[in-house]
């Protein structure tokens, strides 16, 4: 913060620090993060840096403002209506705390209620295995072409790229991802992947991309709704293969949850002969009884909805019914390294309903792309850090003003301001070597911790009037990093005595 | 070491060696409905058409009928082969020649105008229909590839809320949730009725 | 009530008519007002830049500041927040168990100025007299962090010949966030546009809060736009009355000659 005059050329003043007693790190434990080579964890530009372009486009604000401004008015909504809410949201942190705590046991447990209903269970340390194993999988049923229900695990290890380089097609099969797809895009929010796009720019798309469209097609999302019904409808049909992600995966039963809206995820789960379930570790919970709790606070928080239109439920293979192949993919990819840390671990307790992308002010300006990552907004600026390890994605935890709605709306209650402000100390005590900040916040904590150097900090920052020249102002053109403050406000000309001098001279000290 | 071993082993490394019990979980949200039945039902039927399905009651003598005039609606003149039904859907609830579901590739069933099942539970509060696969629900593409759906539930299937619902299923079934028809929000998150899944929810409240 | 004031860094250093009007307030309802000398931050900006070790000796010189103190009372929710919620916890993780427990205590008996005011005192009438047109935002971490609620609004109510406007879209975030507004300088630079717009939608001569820094920061802004409606901390409002109606601007406009 630029306010404080007590010089940007701080001198680095030596200061020895207790050494840290709980310093329980994966890079410490030895638990990898998730990989470089393969994946949508990490972007090729900073996040202000790439906010700085977004800000520009009139039309992604515009869109993302309207998008954002109507989701939560809805969510607010139904929401209000639950007069247990605050229990069911303690429920559900609850709930994730204590999976977590005993995460092996209910994943093996998980393990052997699929594998007793007919399912195979593979564990991929990360996403390189985890193509690998989906390929595999692919290949051996001889199918050159799979259909997908929207997953953001699979989209966060690149399984599409994957796939594609072993020359198999993947569909996508959820609205706004064959939005994305069809336009050559990338997803921007955790729901909805097209909320970046406006009914007109979906129309362009679906009018250039989609063979025989109708030419009459019109921006009506109705009419969109229904284009792409028809595009997808024959594919479903002849689907051989499908690949999903799950929401939730109950330890005690081995059954399988997808919470989807259009009925793509209903085609996909039930039609073909092969169905894979890529999913992250940490998506388990213990008990059927638990899904009590997270089917009412999942479609409330996320489309703003009582339900949502289909909930689908399996266990293993049903004869007769539906899939009669099933493979269940465990995903760690950096989740492991992720729950090495106490306080970070929490960003584990995601049910992935976005109402944090929703209400957040710097996500709702700078949208889903600037973040870099898969997962973009307040959850994402916690967790892609985490996995991939926080110098990897160090501009993130900064991406926020910590103004709070984000965990206020969190409907499993994750601290995401305090985890951020965590991260940002992960990634200041990674720097081996002081940066001029570290070196200026290092000189101002001796400063204000010794009453004597502050005030004569607080008369040297008073010497600011002399830049004002008589102005009640400074002026805007300050050397940086003041400049990042004077270039869009002004800075009040510090007064010629503190309040507490005042303060002390008028009461005789 | 496989895959397995690994990562179990990181998870133990990440949460250490003396791990502490997890906090009791307390469940002090609602896990009972003191309304009546009859007010149960308003509600189920309020969420419902909230959601765009078109709910008719009737009596339950009057199922069959009921069922055959609201194809007769959305539908229009169709030949009463078009119709398919579970295979454990009672006799009196079928409309006059209707097809039974024999079985045959489910993508054979898209062929079908509509279907017609029953349910295994009703949730009121959020409008939610839960089909269990069993015969009277029929299997899953069932009740997916018709465009129209029409759901037989009766009075003692309707529960208050989520936990009430969930505590009548039987979690190793193949179970779908269908609160509406299908639907998106993925055109500027405005909800529109009709994707995929059947464009039409027909729901017949018995009782 | 013996009152220990603590006037915050930012306060003290760029706007100590807030400290001032905090003081006069409270001397004015009776109560005695000391200004511990040894002062200084309550180690926020470190603990949210990142630097929570070099947060601890911060807290510990606000702890040693204020030790013994019956009450104390900031013109600001968010130090009064860190002091609630990080205070502790920073000095914990460094080890620093018997400064964390001290902090802890003492953060009992730390409160924001509203909530001292009705929560403490029980007043909402504080005998103010401010004849202008005024519009209030709740900055985030009073409403999020210290749950101040309707408090604020139940004093400016109460404050003779004051106009109060409702503020559209008050609970969003002026893009202030400490650091946040210089390191993403363009996306705060962005919020604070539309908190201007909302802010400059009400007409208000003046917008007020309980939080110096983010009054800072779109006063700030106002004065760059040339605009004539100003920010005025809560305290100020509270302190003026008929005989002492004299507010001073935070950020008065630099209009080139």
């Amino acid at each position: 913060m630029p306010a404080f005059g007590t010089g940007s050329g701080a001198v680095a003043l030596r200061f020895r620090y207790r050494k840290r007693e709980s310093a329980m790190t994966a890079v410490f434990l030895g638990i990898p993060t998730a990989p470089r080579d393969v994946g949508h964890l990490r972007g090729d530009q900073s996040f202000p840096d790439a906010a700085r372009g977004a800000l520009r486009d009139g039309q992604l604000r515009a869109n993302l403002g309207h998008a954002t401004s109507t989701i939560r008015a809805k969510r607010a909504r139904v929401v209000g209506e639950v007069p247990d809410w605050a229990e069911l949201r303690e429920a559900g942190r609850a709930i994730k705390a204590a999976t977590m705590a005993r995460l092996d046991e209910h994943l093996i447990a998980l393990e052997e209620q699929v594998t007793a209903r007919g399912g195979t269970v593979h564990w991929a340390r990360d996403a390189n295995e985890a193509n690998a194993i989906v390929t595999r999988l692919v290949q051996a049923t001889g199918a050159d072409e799979v259909v997908k229900v929207k997953s953001m695990a699979t989209q966060e290890i690149g399984l599409n790229e994957a796939l594609e380089a072993a020359g198999i097609t993947a569909l996508e099969t959820d609205l706004a991802e064959l939005i994305v797809q069809l336009g050559d895009d990338k997803p921007s929010h955790i729901l909805v992947p097209a909320i970046h796009k406006n009914r007109s720019e979906i129309r362009e798309i679906f009018a250039r991309t989609i063979p025989g469209v109708d030419p009459e097609l019109t921006d009506e999302p109705r009419k969109l709704a229904m284009a792409a019904r028809t595009h997808l409808r024959e594919r479903f049909l002849r689907a051989r293969v499908a690949v999903s992600g799950a929401n939730f995966a109950i330890a005690e039963t081995g059954t399988l949850t997808v919470v989807e809206s259009e009925g793509n995820g209903r085609m996909c789960l039930t039609l073909p002969e092969t169905l894979i379930t890529v999913m992250g570790i940490e998506k388990v919970v213990p008990t059927w009884r638990d899904l009590e709790v997270f089917l009412q606070l999942l479609p409330r928080s996320s489309t703003g909805e009582r339900m949502n239109p289909y909930t689908s439920l399996w266990a293993g293979v049903t004869p007769g019914d539906g899939p009669q192949d099933f493979h269940l993919v465990l995903l760690d990819n950096g989740r492991t390294a992720v729950l090495a840390d106490e306080v970070g671990r929490e960003a584990l307790h995601c049910i992935r309903c976005s109402a944090c992308l929703n209400v957040c002010p710097v996500y709702e300006r700078a949208g889903g792309h600037a973040y870099g990552s898969v997962y973009p907004g307040p959850i994402g600026a916690v967790l892609s850090p985490q996995l991939t390890g926080v110098e990897d994605n160090a501009s993130l935890p900064y991406a926020s003003s910590l103004c709070g709605a984000c965990y206020d709306v969190c409907p499993v209650a994750i601290d995401i301001p305090s985890i951020l402000v965590h991260l940002r100390a992960e990634h200041v005590e990674a720097q081996t070597r002081t940066t001029p900040e570290a070196a200026a916040f290092r000189a101002l904590s001796k400063v204000m911790s010794s009453p004597r150097l502050w005030h004569l900090a607080q008369r040297a920052a008073g010497l600011g009037r002399f830049l004002a020249r008589g102005k009640p102002t400074l002026p805007a053109a300050l050397p940086p990093p003041a400049s990042k403050w004077t270039r869009t406000r002004d800075l009040p000309t510090p007064p010629r005595e503190t309040f507490t001098q005042a303060w002390a001279r008028e009461h005789g000290r | 070491m496989t895959a397995r071993e690994e990562i179990l082993g990181r998870i133990r490394t990440a949460l250490g060696p003396d791990r502490a019990a997890p906090a009791p979980i307390a469940r002090n949200y609602r896990t009972a409905d003191d309304r009546s039945a009859a007010q149960l039902l308003d509600v189920l039927t309020d969420r419902l058409e909230d959601y765009k399905a078109t709910v008719l009651r009737c009596a339950p003598s009057e199922v069959a009928q009921t069922v055959a005039s609201a194809l007769q609606a959305t539908l229009g003149e169709h030949p009463e082969a078009d119709v398919v039904v579970a295979p454990g859907l009672p006799a009196d609830w079928r409309p006059d020649g209707a097809t039974e579901d024999d079985g045959r590739p489910a993508v054979e069933l898209a062929g079908y105008a509509a279907t017609v099942t029953g349910v295994s539970v009703a949730v009121a509060e959020t409008g939610t229909l839960v089909l269990d696969g069993s015969p009277v629900c029929g299997r899953r593409a069932l009740s997916l590839l018709p465009d129209c759906l029409v759901c037989v539930v009766t009075g003692d299937q309707v529960v208050g809320g989520v936990p009430e619902g969930l505590a009548r299923l039987e979690p190793l079934a193949p179970l779908t949730m269908i609160s509406g028809p299908s639907a998106t929000s993925d055109i500027e998150l405005q909800r529109v009725e009709g994707v995929h899944g059947p464009r039409t929810l027909l729901v017949v409240l018995v009782g | 009530m013996k009152v220990a004031l603590f006037a915050t860094c930012l306060v003290d250093t760029m706007v100590p008519q807030v400290a001032r009007a905090t003081a006069t307030l409270l001397e004015r309802l009776g109560h005695e007002v000391v200004v511990p000398a040894g002062q200084s931050c309550c180690g926020q900006m470190h603990v949210n830049t990142g630097y929570r070790h070099e947060a601890v000796p911060i807290v510990a010189n606000h702890v040693r500041a204020f030790a013994g103190a019956e009450a104390i009372v900031a013109p600001s929710g968010s130090c009064v927040a860190s002091i609630h919620h990080q205070q502790a916890a920073v000095a914990r993780r460094a080890g620093e168990h018997a400064l964390a427990d001290e902090a802890e205590l003492l953060a009992g008996r730390t409160y924001e100025l509203s909530q001292f005011l009705v929560d403490v005192l029980g007043v909402t009438d504080v005998g103010a007299f401010y004849p202008h047109r005024v519009t209030y935002h709740p900055t985030c971490h009073s409403l999020r962090l210290l749950r101040v609620g309707d408090r604020p609004l139940q004093l400016l109510r109460a404050v003779r010949g004051l106009d109060l406007v409702e503020l559209p879209g008050a609970d969003q975030c002026c893009g202030f966030g400490g650091t946040f507004a210089v390191k993403n300088a363009d996306i705060s630079t962005a919020m604070l546009t539309d908190k201007m717009a909302n802010v400059l939608s009400t007409h208000a001569e003046v917008c007020t809060a309980g939080d110096a820094s983010c009054l800072m920061h779109i006063g700030g802004g106002l004065s760059r736009l040339r605009a004539g409606t100003r920010t005025v901390h809560l305290a100020e409002i509270l302190a003026s009355t008929e005989e002492a109606v004299n507010p001073q601007q935070s950020t008065k406009p630099s209009v080139p000659a």
